[in-house]
């Protein structure tokens, strides 16, 4: 899936020498409109496979590596779609087919009282969507991930903002990628070891 | 906008005495940037030593709570016969009490998804304390109705189990409709809560020096990284999350009414029912949050981010909402004598001068008169003053659902007459219930950051590191 490869390709963990492989090179920026013009100018550069961190949500630097909108939102609709339909047809089969009650002397298949456990379960079935399928294409839980392996990304959660150039891009040369992450003036140039 | 700044020192732009000015909204005080706002908060949970304050306000809660034991296991020793009901009035101290505590975690939802929805940027420093307080207040709630059915550990025949009987539940009926519609907002509250949760609990797992707090935060987080694919979705689903509780929070006190309104006992039988629950919900949440805030403010000194611009907003809103309940009692008295009904006005003069007349104009002072008092500025920033009005609130909330019990034991056919009265184990489980609550609460300060570090951080000025505003209001794509 093409939104997916942020995380890159499946590759084999190797525990033995981290310094074996590069996942990539990291820079470390000061504020969040550094790293949002560090990922366009990257774009810019022709890279495709980068990922930005930040201690908060900084909508435009995924507009800048190629994510412009997120799947979640249909997820959850289809996710609400389900629920209610099948509550509904639950509700519509256990009380109008399979036991019929006779309440008050409505129909049966009194479609309005089904109402409220209808939308219920939409909302129920459309959040459990969003959790799970927010948690599924992050890829979370993650225990491991080469970033952690970098010293000053502890404070990616605190008050810097990074941008990774991963080593699976077309265009990544250490050197070169280095050279150019150098322009962006950064506060500090990592290698990832994978 | 902030342009980039080329300086390596900090987020630049102070003001010439080196100090950054004061928040145009005052939301924020205090002299914060991006580490210390990480630092204020996530101290409280990993270094602080745990205040006095906190303790007292723990052992209380937890001396109640083993109160409310007590009261449980005498209760399935016994059974229901242990508290003052009986026929006429089947319902007592439990619908109130499940009513009440229910009402109270709307507020939570109301600022965590509505104001959300509404781009008011102050929901967000109370925001996290606010869905805390509705899932514990909506777990008290839930034990009610469940310790009220005599049989408790038969609940499961409420949900459409197949199972052996060969029947299933009658979904027609309102009190089905409750345990989807608790159910639901229970678990949707707790995913928002939690999902909420995980940026913050990565902050944490990076902020620890123990080992325990690393490991425990560290797996919560779920290796949360911060990325920004991953903060796409995440603000997308926060964002639908909080437009799905939004109704959500409407259909379940509109259920929770639905209860009432739908049996044809005078007085209940009202349209006006679900908007008038809705809104008392959330005048009686907002008295709740004000009685969180203000200890959370003194205990943790957290001035800086719990401000008088809050304590501001929420008695607005409680003034807010305290007018429209006003407006549903004087509804439900004008009604009663504009239908021609003999039994709605029958039953409006015996809420009025009957024997339960007292607890009806406790109601209206608590309620109508005394609120009046936000109007003056002043006591609208005023600890005190508010903690006050506060308290009187939630009396009057647990009042109103009291006086709707009571109208039962005066209905339409005098030789069913009866009274009530609560017994000791109905006040004990009331009380409590209180335990369930603070213990709770109390817990979750200690263990979790009680604010969100990481959309006060994004509330923060650009000059201070942060976005000014939230990109999930603005941007969630």
């Amino acid at each position: 899936m093409s939104t997916t490869h942020a995380t890159g390709p499946a590759r084999e963990y190797d525990p033995i020498d981290p310094s074996e492989g590069l996942y990539g090179l990291m820079a470390e920026f000061e504020t969040a409109d550094q790293l949002i013009a560090a990922a366009r100018a990257a774009k810019q550069a022709g890279y495709e496979r980068m990922d930005g961190f930040s201690p908060y949500p900084v909508a435009e630097v995924a507009d800048a590596i190629g994510f412009p909108r997120s799947e979640m939102g249909a997820i959850m609709f289809i996710g609400g779609l389900c629920g209610a339909t099948l509550g509904f047809l639950m509700q519509y089969y256990l009380n109008g087919i399979d036991y019929p009650l006779n309440v008050g002397g409505k129909p049966f298949f009194g479609w309005p009282q089904f109402v409220p456990i209808t939308w219920e379960l939409l909302v129920l079935t459309a959040s459990m969507a969003g959790l799970f399928g927010l948690l599924a294409l992050c890829g979370l839980p993650q225990p491991y991930h080469p970033v952690f392996n970098v010293p000053q990304f502890i404070r990616a959660s605190r008050d810097r903002f990074f941008l990774v150039i991963e080593a699976v891009d077309p265009q990544f040369d250490p050197q070169r990628t280095r050279d150019f992450l150098t322009t962006l003036n950064p506060v500090s140039i990592a290698e990832v070891p994978e | 906008m902030a342009t980039v700044t080329e300086t390596t020192h900090g987020h630049g732009d102070f003001e010439g005495n080196g100090k950054y000015p004061p928040h145009p909204e005052g939301i924020i005080g205090g002299q914060h940037d991006l580490g210390s706002v990480g630092d204020k908060i996530a101290y409280v949970v990993t270094e602080m030593s745990t205040p006095a304050g906190w303790w007292v306000w723990f052992l209380v809660g937890f001396s109640l709570f083993n109160g409310l034991g007590i009261a449980l296991l005498y209760l399935f020793y016994a059974g229901v016969g242990i508290w003052g009901i009986n026929q006429p009035v089947a319902w007592g101290f439990a619908i109130v009490n499940f009513v009440w505590w229910i009402g109270i975690g709307h507020a939570g939802t109301l600022i965590s998804a509505i104001l959300l929805l509404l781009h008011q940027k102050w929901r967000t420093s109370i925001n996290r304390f606010a869905e805390a307080m509705t899932l514990f207040a909506v777990a008290c709630a839930g034990m009610f109705p469940l310790i009220h059915m005599g049989r408790p550990w038969l609940f499961y025949w409420l949900y459409p189990i197949p199972m052996n009987f060969a029947m299933w539940p009658q979904f027609k009926s309102p009190l089905v409709w409750d345990v989807f519609a608790v159910t639901t907002y229970f678990t949707v509250s707790l995913v928002f809560w939690y999902v909420g949760l995980i940026p913050d609990l990565a902050v944490l797992r990076d902020h620890a020096r123990r080992k325990t707090q690393r490991v425990v935060y560290g797996l919560l987080a779920l290796g949360w990284r911060g990325s920004a694919w991953h903060w796409r979705r995440y603000e997308k689903v926060y964002l639908c999350l909080a437009g799905l509780a939004t109704p959500l929070v409407f259909s379940v006190h509109t259920v929770v009414s639905f209860d009432f309104a739908v049996a044809i006992v005078p007085l209940w039988h009202s349209t006006i029912f679900p908007p008038f629950f809705v809104s008392g919900a959330i005048y009686s949440g907002f008295a709740m949050v004000l009685w969180l805030a203000i200890p959370l403010r003194r205990i943790y000194k957290m001035q800086d981010l719990i401000t008088p611009r809050h304590l501001d907003a929420c008695a607005k809103v409680m003034l807010g909402t305290g007018m429209m309940v006003c407006y549903g009692y004087f509804c439900e008295a004008w009604m009663s004598i504009y239908s021609h009904s003999v039994y709605e006005t029958q039953t409006t003069m015996e809420r009025m001068f009957g024997p339960y007349g007292w607890s009806y104009w406790s109601l209206l002072t608590c309620n109508l008169v005394i609120p009046q008092l936000l109007w003056i500025p002043r006591l609208r920033v005023n600890e005190f003053a508010l903690f006050v009005i506060a308290t009187f609130v939630q009396i009057g909330m647990w009042f109103e659902r009291y006086v709707i019990i009571v109208a039962l034991t005066r209905d339409q056919l005098p030789s069913n007459w009866g009274r009530y009265a609560p017994t000791e184990w109905d006040w004990l489980t009331l009380a409590g219930s209180f335990g369930l609550f603070l213990t709770a609460f109390t817990l979750f300060v200690r263990f979790l950051p009680m604010i969100s570090i990481t959309e006060v951080r994004e509330l923060l000025p650009f000059r201070q590191g942060g976005r000014d505003g939230h990109s999930v209001m603005e941007n969630a794509k």
